[in-house]
C-alpha cells in the first residue's frame, strides 16, 4: 500500500541558552495507509518532536515530510493551518479540552473551521460523539466528566472533520488502567472499522501492544526493529 | 474561521473577581469622563436654553460679558428704529433694555456668591415666552420690588417672596418668583430696569434685546445695523448664539480639565486591563496550544483575546455610563467664569457624551488588550502545549 | 531577614505584571500630584495674604465701585497705616483668552502695601513719574516678553476704547506664592479719560486695600471702616485679605469638590489595578503557600510575604510617579490658558498626601490576599492548580 506519511532525512535541534540540543538525527521511515503506529523510547529520545512534525505543528531544520502527497515543511504557517484543519486529528496526554466549551461545543470546535452548516456540523458532532459513546454527556463541561470521559471527548473532536491522520501523544498517560483500556479500544477499533491511520507516541507497553508496528527511538535515532 | 464569542464571554465569566475588578477600574475613570463631558454639556445646554433663536441681543464689541458691555439710551434709541424689530399690535418695539449687575448673596451652604440682577422693561414677556411666573405676582413698575428665578429660591438665603434684598442703598422686597424652563434666567433676579439704573446711579443699560419680525432676516438687519456709523462699537447677534458663547468658555474649561485627567486616569486602567489579560494569555497556554493545533490560525487567537479585552471594557462603559447617567437628577450650581455669577445647570446626557464614552471604554479596552493578544497569537505551538 | 529576599524574588517573578503595576501607580500617584496641585492654586490667594491687609469692597459685590472720597477718610482712621486702592481695569490683550490681571493701582503706594511686589528703586521712580506707564510681573514678563520701554495696547470693555501702557518696571515676586503675572498701571491715567468720556462714573475706584499696625485689631477696624459709610449709596464690606481671597474659592466651590472627588476616584483606580495584581500573585502560588505552611512557616509569615511584595510595589511606583510629578505638573502649567493659575506649585502636603495614599493602596490591596492565604487549608491549597 502507497505510504501515506514520509519523513526523508529529518533532523532537528532545540537551543538551550547557547547549547545546541540535537533531538532528532537524521531520521527516515514511512508509514502506509491504515496502519496504527507506536512510537516509543525513553523521555527526551524525541519521540513527541517527531510526532509535532508530522503533524504539522513543529518544523525540522532539514529534510522532508510528506504526509497524503502534500510536503508539509514547504507550507507557509497559514496553509499548514487549514492542512491541519482538515487532516490531523490530535489527542493530548492531558486533553486539553475548552474547559469553558462543553463537551458538543469542545467537537464542534475543529468544524467551525470548515465549510459545514450548523445542521451538518450537529450531524457530525454527534456521530463522533456516539462513537465513542458520550452522546448523553454532550452539554456537560470538561469538569463534570471523568479523566477517561475527557479523553474520550478529544478522541470524539479529533475524528469530528474525518481527518486522514490521528496522532495521539501519550494518551493513555494520564489516566488509570480501567479508562486506558476504553481509550485504545476506542483506538484500535477506529482504526480497524474506520481505517484510520494512527501515529501514538506512549511509553506504555500495554497501549503499545494494540498498534501494529512499534518504532524505538532513543537519542534521535530510529531503532532498528 | 474565528473562535466561537461564548468562548470568549464565558472565559470573562471564569475568573470573576478578576474580571470584577478590571471591569469596576474601567467603569470608574468612563463615569468621570461622562460625568465631565456631562457636566460641560449641561452648562452649555443652560445657556443655550436661556437664548431665543428669534431674539437678537445687542453687546458691546470688546465686552466680554453683559456685565461689562455698555450701551447708552441714545444708542439703544438709534438700535430700535432700525428695520425688522417686531412690534407689538400698539406699535411698540418688543424689546429690553437691561442692565445687568452682579450683587451678592450668602448661600444655603454657607459662603457668598454673585447673583445676577437683570433689569427688564416691559416687553419682556412676550421677548421671551418661556419664562413663567410660578408663584406670587410680577413686581410693580416705578417700584423697588424684585421677581426671583427657581435655581437662586433654592440656593441663596433671603431669596423667598415677602423677604428683602438691600443693595444699592435700597431694599428690595421679592414678590414673585418665576420658572425659566432651566435655562440661566433660573439664575438671575428681576427688576424694572429704570428702578435698577435709578438705584446705581447709571444712565446706561449692559445689553438690549428684541425680537425680529421674521427669524431669517437677521443677515438683513446685521446689514443695515453694520452700516450705522454711531453702532460701530457695538454687535448684534442671535441671542441664542450669544449665550452659548458665554457657556464656551466654562465649558471649554470643565471638558478640557477633566479630559486632561480622565486621559491619565484611563492609563491605569488600560493597564490594569493589560495585566488581566496578560494573566488570561499566560493561564490558556495551553489551550492557545490547542487551538492553534487544531487549526485555528494567529489571527483568530489574536481575535479572540482582543475580543476578550473589548468586551470586557465594553461592560466596563456600559456600568460607568449607567451609573453617570443618574447624574441627570442632579442640579448643581458653581460661578460661571463667563457672566462671573452663579449659574445652576442639570448634568446632561447626550447621544454623543454616550457614544464617546463607550468609544473611550473600547479605546481602553484595544490598548490594554493589544499586546497581550499579540502575545498569544505569537504563542510557539510546541512550547505553548508543553507549558503546564 | 530571609523573608526580604523572598519578597524582592517573588515581586520579580512576573516581571512584566510587576512593571506594569508600578507604571500605573506611578502614573496614578502623577495624577493624584497634578489633582492636588491645581486645588492648592486655587487656595494660593489664601496663602498669598498678608495678617496686616484689609480689604474693603462694596457691600453690594465688588464688581460696584467706592467713592475716591472714601481714601482720606479710611485713612485717619486709628491704627491704620497706609490705604491704597485698586480697580480691576480687565480689557483685552490680543484676544479673549490672555487672562492676566489688569489693575489700575495708585502709584504712590501700591508697593509700600505689597512688599511682596519687589520692584527696584529706580523703576519705582521712573513709574510714579509717568501717567501713561506700567509696571508688569516677571513671570508676566517672560510670558509675553515684555521689556522695560514696550507698549502694552490693551482693547478696554468696561472703560471702552483703545488704551496703550508702557512699561517703566518689571516686578519680582519675593515669596513662592507672590502673583507675578499682575499688570499694574496708574489709577489717575485711567480716570482722567473716564471723566472726559463717561463723567458719571469718574472718581471711582474698585476696592481699598489698608495696611494695619495691628492685625489683632483688623475685626475692629473693619468695623469702624463699614460703620463710617453705613446708609450711604455704597455700603462698604470690610475683611482681611485672607477671608476676601476665602470667598473667591467658596464661589468656585463646585470645581473644586468634582476635582477633589476626582483624586478619590484615582486612588479607587490603583487600589483596583493593585489588589488585582497581589490576587492574581496569590492565587498562582496558593499551592506555593500550601507548602510554606506545611514546612512549619507560620501565618505571620505569609501575611509578611504578601504585605511586603504589596507595600514594595507600591512604594516603587509612588517614588517613580513622584519622581515624574513636577516635569508633569509644569507640562500642564504650560498647556492651561496663560495666566489661568498665576501660581502653580507642588506643595509638600501633596507629596506627602501622594506617598502616603500609595501606601495605603499597598496595604489595602494586600488584605484580599492575605485572607485568602490564610483561610485556605493545606490539602486544598496543596491540590491547587495555578
Amino acid at each position: 500500500m502507497e505510504p501515506i506519511i514520509r519523513v526523508q532525512d529529518v533532523s532537528k535541534s532545540y537551543w538551550r541558552d547557547s547549547f545546541e540540543i540535537p533531538v532528532l538525527n537524521n531520521i527516515s521511515f514511512e508509514v502506509p495507509s491504515g496502519e496504527f503506529l507506536a512510537l516509543m523510547g525513553p523521555s527526551g529520545s524525541g519521540k513527541t518532536t517527531l510526532l509535532n512534525l508530522i503533524a504539522g505543528i513543529d518544523r525540522p531544520d532539514r529534510g522532508t515530510i510528506n504526509v497524503a502527497g502534500t510536503d508539509i515543511v514547504a507550507l507557509n504557517e497559514s496553509r499548514l493551518a487549514s492542512w491541519r484543519a482538515t487532516h490531523v486529528g490530535f489527542i493530548f496526554q492531558f486533553y486539553n479540552l475548552i474547559p469553558v466549551l462543553t463537551a458538543y461545543e469542545n467537537v464542534e470546535l475543529p468544524l467551525l473551521l470548515t465549510s459545514l452548516s450548523k445542521r451538518e456540523r450537529r450531524e457530525h458532532v454527534e456521530t463522533a460523539l456516539t462513537v465513542v459513546g458520550l452522546k448523553d454527556r454532550m452539554r456537560h463541561y470538561p469538569k463534570q466528566l471523568s479523566g477517561g470521559q475527557e479523553q474520550r471527548v478529544a478522541i470524539a473532536r479529533a475524528i469530528t472533520t474525518d481527518p486522514t491522520l490521528l496522532v495521539a501523544d501519550e494518551p493513555t498517560g494520564d489516566l488509570d488502567k480501567h479508562s486506558a483500556d476504553e481509550i485504545l479500544t476506542l483506538l484500535e477499533r477506529l482504526n480497524l472499522e474506520f481505517k484510520k491511520t494512527i501515529v501514538m507516541v506512549t511509553h506504555d507497553p500495554r497501549a503499545a501492544e494494540k498498534a501494529h508496528i512499534i518504532r524505538h527511538l532513543d537519542k534521535g535515532e530510529l531503532q532498528q526493529n | 474561521m474565528k473562535i466561537p464569542l461564548k468562548y470568549t464571554i464565558r472565559n470573562l465569566g471564569t475568573r470573576r473577581l478578576t474580571t470584577g475588578i478590571t471591569v469596576l477600574g474601567i467603569a470608574l475613570v468612563v463615569f468621570v469622563f461622562s460625568a465631565v463631558l456631562m457636566m460641560a454639556y449641561g452648562v452649555q445646554k443652560t445657556l443655550i436654553a436661556t437664548g431665543s433663536d428669534e431674539n437678537v441681543l445687542v453687546a458691546r464689541k470688546a465686552a466680554n460679558g453683559e456685565i461689562s458691555s455698555i450701551i447708552d439710551r441714545q444708542t439703544a434709541n438709534v438700535i430700535l428704529t432700525l428695520p425688522h424689530i417686531a412690534k407689538t399690535p400698539e406699535g411698540k418695539p418688543i424689546s429690553s433694555g437691561e442692565p445687568v449687575v452682579i450683587i451678592n448673596l450668602n448661600k444655603l451652604t454657607g459662603g457668598l456668591s454673585n447673583v445676577t440682577v437683570r433689569g427688564v422693561s416691559q416687553q419682556v414677556f412676550t421677548l421671551r415666552p418661556h419664562v413663567k411666573l410660578k408663584e406670587g405676582r410680577m413686581f410693580n413698575w416705578g417700584s423697588r420690588e424684585l421677581i426671583t428665578g427657581v435655581a437662586i429660591e433654592k440656593r441663596f438665603a433671603g431669596s423667598k417672596i415677602g423677604e428683602v434684598v438691600r443693595f444699592a442703598g435700597d431694599n428690595w422686597t421679592i414678590v414673585g418668583l418665576f420658572d425659566a424652563g432651566g435655562s440661566g434666567f433660573d439664575s438671575e433676579m428681576w427688576g424694572d430696569a429704570d428702578q435698577l439704573l435709578d438705584a446705581f446711579n447709571r444712565s446706561a443699560y449692559s445689553t438690549i434685546t428684541f425680537r425680529l419680525d421674521q427669524p431669517e432676516v437677521f443677515q438683513e438687519f446685521k446689514a443695515a445695523f453694520d452700516k450705522e456709523p454711531r453702532l460701530q462699537q457695538f454687535e448684534p447677534k442671535i441671542e441664542r448664539r450669544y449665550f452659548e458663547e458665554q457657556s464656551e468658555l466654562m465649558a471649554g474649561f470643565i471638558s478640557i480639565l477633566g479630559i486632561f485627567i480622565t486621559v491619565i486616569f484611563s492609563a491605569g486602567s488600560t493597564i490594569g486591563a493589560m495585566i488581566t489579560m496578560y494573566a488570561a494569555v499566560a493561564n490558556r497556554t495551553v489551550e492557545v496550544g490547542t487551538l492553534r493545533a487544531l487549526g485555528f490560525r494567529r489571527r483568530s487567537v489574536l481575535a479572540a483575546f482582543l475580543t476578550e479585552s473589548l468586551l470586557l471594557s465594553l461592560i466596563g462603559g456600559l456600568i460607568g455610563l449607567f451609573f453617570a447617567s443618574f447624574l441627570q437628577f442632579f442640579t448643581i450650581s458653581t460661578l460661571n467664569f463667563g457672566s462671573f455669577s452663579e449659574l445652576a445647570f442639570s448634568f446632561a446626557l447626550s447621544p454623543t457624551i454616550v457614544s464617546s464614552s463607550l468609544l473611550f471604554a473600547l479605546l481602553m479596552g484595544l490598548l490594554g488588550g493589544f499586546l497581550p493578544s499579540v502575545r498569544a497569537a505569537r504563542l510557539n505551538i510546541v512550547n505553548a502545549l508543553r507549558s503546564s | 531577614m530571609k523573608v526580604f529576599k523572598l519578597i524582592f524574588k517573588n515581586a520579580l517573578r512576573h516581571k512584566l505584571r510587576t512593571a506594569l503595576t508600578i507604571l500605573a501607580i506611578s502614573i496614578a500617584v502623577m495624577a493624584f500630584g497634578l489633582l492636588r496641585t491645581v486645588v492648592t492654586a486655587w487656595y494660593a490667594g489664601v496663602e498669598a495674604s498678608a495678617a496686616n491687609r484689609l480689604i474693603s469692597r462694596q457691600a453690594v459685590s465688588f464688581i460696584f465701585p467706592l467713592p475716591y472720597s472714601y481714601r482720606d477718610q479710611i485713612a485717619k482712621l486709628p491704627g491704620v497705616e497706609q490705604v491704597t486702592y485698586m480697580n480691576w481695569f480687565q480689557g483685552v490683550y490680543i484676544d479673549k483668552n490672555q487672562f492676566f490681571a489688569r489693575m489700575a493701582v495708585d502709584a504712590e503706594t501700591i508697593f509700600d502695601v505689597y512688599p511682596e511686589f519687589v520692584l527696584d528703586a529706580d523703576q519705582l521712580q521712573t513709574f510714579k513719574r509717568e501717567r501713561n506707564s506700567c509696571v508688569v510681573g516677571a513671570d508676566l514678563a517672560k510670558q509675553y516678553k515684555f521689556k522695560i520701554g514696550d507698549i502694552i495696547q490693551i482693547e478696554g470693555d468696561i472703560y471702552p476704547g483703545v488704551w496703550q501702557f508702557v512699561v517703566r518696571g518689571i516686578y519680582r515676586p519675593r515669596d513662592k506664592t507672590t502673583d507675578a503675572t499682575q499688570m499694574f498701571f496708574h489709577w489717575q491715567y485711567l480716570d482722567e479719560r473716564v471723566r472726559q468720556e463717561s463723567p458719571e462714573r469718574a472718581g471711582n475706584v474698585g476696592w481699598y486695600i489698608i495696611r494695619i499696625a495691628d492685625p489683632a485689631q483688623s475685626g475692629a477696624i473693619s468695623n469702624q471702616i463699614d460703620g463710617l459709610f453705613k446708609n450711604s449709596r455704597a455700603e462698604t464690606k470690610t475683611e482681611t485679605e485672607r477671608a476676601f481671597q476665602q470667598g473667591f474659592i467658596a464661589a468656585a466651590g463646585a470645581i473644586i469638590t468634582a476635582m477633589n472627588f476626582m483624586s478619590f476616584v484615582i486612588i479607587g483606580i490603583i487600589m483596583l489595578v493593585v489588589g488585582n495584581t497581589m490576587i492574581m500573585s496569590a492565587r498562582e502560588r496558593t499551592r506555593e503557600f500550601a507548602v510554606f505552611k506545611t514546612l512549619g512557616f507560620s501565618a505571620g509569615h505569609l501575611v509578611g510575604l504578601i504585605l511586603g511584595e504589596s507595600m514594595l510595589i507600591s512604594a516603587l511606583g509612588a517614588g517613580l510617579g513622584l519622581f515624574f510629578t513636577f516635569p508633569f505638573v509644569a507640562g500642564f502649567a504650560a498647556a492651561v490658558p496663560k495666566g489661568f493659575f498665576p501660581i502653580f506649585n507642588v506643595e509638600p502636603s501633596t507629596i506627602i498626601l501622594a506617598v502616603s495614599s500609595a501606601l495605603v493602596v499597598g496595604f489595602v490591596a494586600s488584605i484580599f490576599p492575605i485572607q485568602r492565604a490564610l483561610t485556605t487549608r493545606i490539602v486544598d491549597g496543596l491540590r491547587h492548580i495555578g
